[in-house]
């Protein structure tokens, strides 16, 4: 079983799915000839030739809009957008079209496209290169939004999008990018949208995070005391939620941490304390703890460190948590 | 260092039924046969009459909003003519009608959609006629796609993509124009240029001389043609669709019409517009122009004039009450298109109607619930 990095996971998938099927093509900014600012789309112009692998004028909104035409006229596109930060452009036609054209239809015209997005912070990047928007998608009725953070999901994760009758934005981390290889089966294989995955089981407490704050998160609970039993959740689906995963869990430790890189207030830390209530109230043992970045504009590079969660404020709350 | 001039333009306007119904026979040959002529003229008097009895539903409080499309049955008629019906593919906005019947969309349609009913929407595949859009130059784009999913599969169809002159003031409309030019794609991009978007007149839309000239810097062919001519704009179209389909790429067209109504039913049009403008505008109606024609080659009369009126109110009337018939959507329906498989959530709040959670979950019944039933276990 051949080992893969993210990126190397993810450009199997996108061979694997364009091989089986015609009406697949890629379009974004530089991934054809350049394959793509992150090399994910390396080599597949060359495969798939420049009908099917297509560079795009710089046109955010242009190459949604258009992806939303191909998708109503029985196409299977696969649009990228080069960094989360330029979704503001094509955030119209996401919002306003995409997630809307099944039920102002009735279900006649359908809109199948898979919206690859790389995301996050932590990678020294310049300005508008390292935010982590996907509450603002997942806030909208009609989208999907996936987040992976091992190879071996990522292509699992993304095959099912590709194959999604609705639209989806698959957000790559894209801090571990390259950070590790695993092993991913050669043959293709999908983890269905909407399923959460326990990476360590646990009694005591529950962490729940997704994309590379899963990393850190691994990184806090290896320099817990042994003693300690946390049990890790990462979502890898943002939209539609997995409650049922994370209730189970809670209702198990009575506690819940959540981790994730976007700020704070008015997002799905929110969204899963709420949850946490709704459905595990008489379980809890302990308020649920949000670490997170903070409610500002994502800072320059030299300062990103600072304001992205880190493995010791995620200790320091699963300690507190755990301690009240 | 040379300086020279790398690049000039000119912009054509056509027109080739003046306001009077005199013809000009040399341009207008291979165009319109009279029958064509003929035919078309009725379908503006349906129209017409569409337009009329919608405004009084909305104004009897049987409707909402609805916006009229009196004025620009020229120009939404001839562009449609151009095209293969049920083969080519139009891309709407809302204020092209005649286009869409006769197209062959049942009428229905397009009342639901303005009764607040998304059934409305929901065109068959088989009239090639995509959903009306209310986000103004958004659709430019997904006409792009279509194309290129044409273009793809080597189908030779052509897309049929009409806007306002609002819409070119959004930046969809000129990324849309870029994706077309670029890729060669088979569209025609057709501005109905009707004077206003609500309030603001197109000088406020912008500083150019016409609008077609916007296709200029994209290195697409343009014409603006008289919008009421329904030849010119039908000739424009033929040879843009023909240009399409040939392989040849997109076009720019500009119909020069006027909004004769409000822009919808909750504007009022003499706030901002002046008297004397509307004047004009209503002398250069393209029913009028159409009739004196027909009248000129004896092809109609007053006789005439009062039997298609008379067919048209009968058979609108008919469609207006089947409309009227026509009940609410099931509440189920709201949430059964969020996607095509609901996710747990959505389920549960549809069977449930709630979106609160005690009494729904057998598992958060508290001490002083404990004795009730759950609402739903």
């Amino acid at each position: 079983m051949p080992k893969l990095n993210l990126v190397e996971a993810i450009n199997l998938a996108l061979v694997q799915e364009m091989e089986a099927d015609d009406r697949i093509v890629i379009l974004g900014e530089d991934v054809g000839v350049n394959g793509g600012v992150f090399r994910v789309t390396e080599g597949l112009q060359k495969r798939f030739g420049p009908e099917r692998v297509i560079d795009t004028p710089l046109s955010e909104s242009g190459i949604i809009g258009t992806s939303i035409g191909l998708a109503m006229a029985g196409m299977r596109p696969i649009p990228e957008i080069q960094f989360e930060g330029f979704l503001g452009p094509a955030y119209d036609q996401l919002v306003t079209n995409a997630a809307r054209i099944r039920t102002r239809t009735r279900g006649v015209v359908t809109c199948p496209i898979t919206v690859r997005v790389p995301v996050g912070g932590g990678i020294h990047a310049p300005e508008l290169h390292s935010d982590s928007p996907e509450a603002v998608y997942a806030h909208t009725p009609g989208l999907k939004v996936v987040m992976p953070s091992r190879p071996y999901d990522a292509k699992g994760l993304l095959i099912s999008a590709i194959r999604d009758p609705d639209p989806v934005i698959f957000f790559e981390p894209k801090r571990v990018y390259r950070s590790f290889k695993e092993d991913v089966p050669e043959d293709e294989y999908t983890i269905p949208i909407g399923q959460a995955n326990v990476l360590n089981e646990g009694t005591d407490i529950t962490v729940i995070t997704w994309g590379a704050m899963v990393f850190d998160c691994l990184a806090a609970i290896d320099h817990l005391p042994e003693n300690l039993s946390v049990e890790l959740i990462d979502l890898r689906t943002i939209w539609p939620i997995d409650y049922q995963t994370i209730a189970q869990s809670v209702r198990k430790t009575g506690r819940a941490v959540v981790v994730h890189e976007a700020p704070k207030s008015v997002g799905l830390g929110a969204e899963i304390s709420a949850l946490i209530q709704e459905h595990c109230f008489l379980y809890l043992e302990a308020p649920v703890q949000r670490v997170t970045g903070f409610d500002v504009v994502m800072p320059y590079y030299k300062l990103e460190n600072d304001y992205l969660p880190d493995s010791s404020r995620i200790m320091r709350s699963i300690q507190d948590c755990l301690a009240y | 260092m040379p300086q020279k001039t790398v690049y000039q333009a000119r912009i054509d306007y056509l027109q080739i039924l003046d306001e009077q119904g005199r013809l000009d026979q040399t341009l207008a040959r291979d165009t319109l046969c009279d029958d064509d002529v003929r035919f078309l003229y009725e379908q503006m008097i349906i129209c017409r009459e569409f337009d009329e009895q919608a405004f009084k539903l909305q104004r009897s409080g049987r409707m909402g909003t609805f916006p009229q499309n009196k004025g620009q049955e020229a120009s939404a008629l001839g562009a449609a003519r151009a095209l293969r019906r049920g083969w080519d593919h139009i891309v709407p906005y809302y204020r092209e009608n005649p286009a869409l019947f006769l197209h062959g969309l049942p009428m229905h349609y397009v009342l639901l959609f303005w009764m607040g009913d998304e059934r409305g929407n929901a065109i068959p595949a088989h009239y090639c006629i995509n959903p009306l859009i209310v986000a103004i130059g958004t659709q430019t784009l997904h006409a792009a796609g279509i194309a290129w999913a044409f273009k793809m599969r080597k189908e030779p169809k052509v897309v049929l993509s009409f806007f306002g002159d609002g819409a070119t003031s959004t930046g969809d409309f000129h990324e849309a124009m870029n994706f077309a030019s670029v890729f060669r794609l088979p569209v025609v991009y057709t501005c109905l240029n009707n004077g206003w978007a609500i309030s603001m007149p197109s000088c406020r839309q912008t500083a150019a001389q016409t609008f077609a000239q916007k296709a200029l810097a994209y290195g697409m062919p343009a014409i603006q043609v008289d919008g009421n001519d329904i030849f010119a704009v039908y000739k424009a179209h033929r040879e843009a669709v023909e240009r399409a389909r040939g392989g040849g790429g997109p076009s720019l067209i500009e119909c020069l019409t006027y909004r004769l109504g409000d822009h919808t039913t909750a504007d009022d049009a003499r706030r901002y517009r002046d008297p004397k403008e509307y004047e004009v505008a209503l002398a250069r109606d393209p029913l009028i122009r159409t009739r004196k024609y027909l009248e000129s080659k004896s092809l109609w009369n007053e006789d005439l004039q009062v039997q298609t009126e008379k067919r048209a109110k009968a058979m609108v009337q008919d469609v207006v009450q089947a409309a009227l018939r026509t009940g609410k959507p099931t509440i189920d329906s709201m949430f059964d298109y969020a996607f095509e498989q609901l996710p747990p959530e959505i389920i549960r709040q549809k069977q449930t109607l709630r979106t609160d959670s005690i009494g729904q979950d057998p598992q958060q019944i508290g001490l002083r619930t404990k004795h009730r039933e759950p609402h739903h276990a």
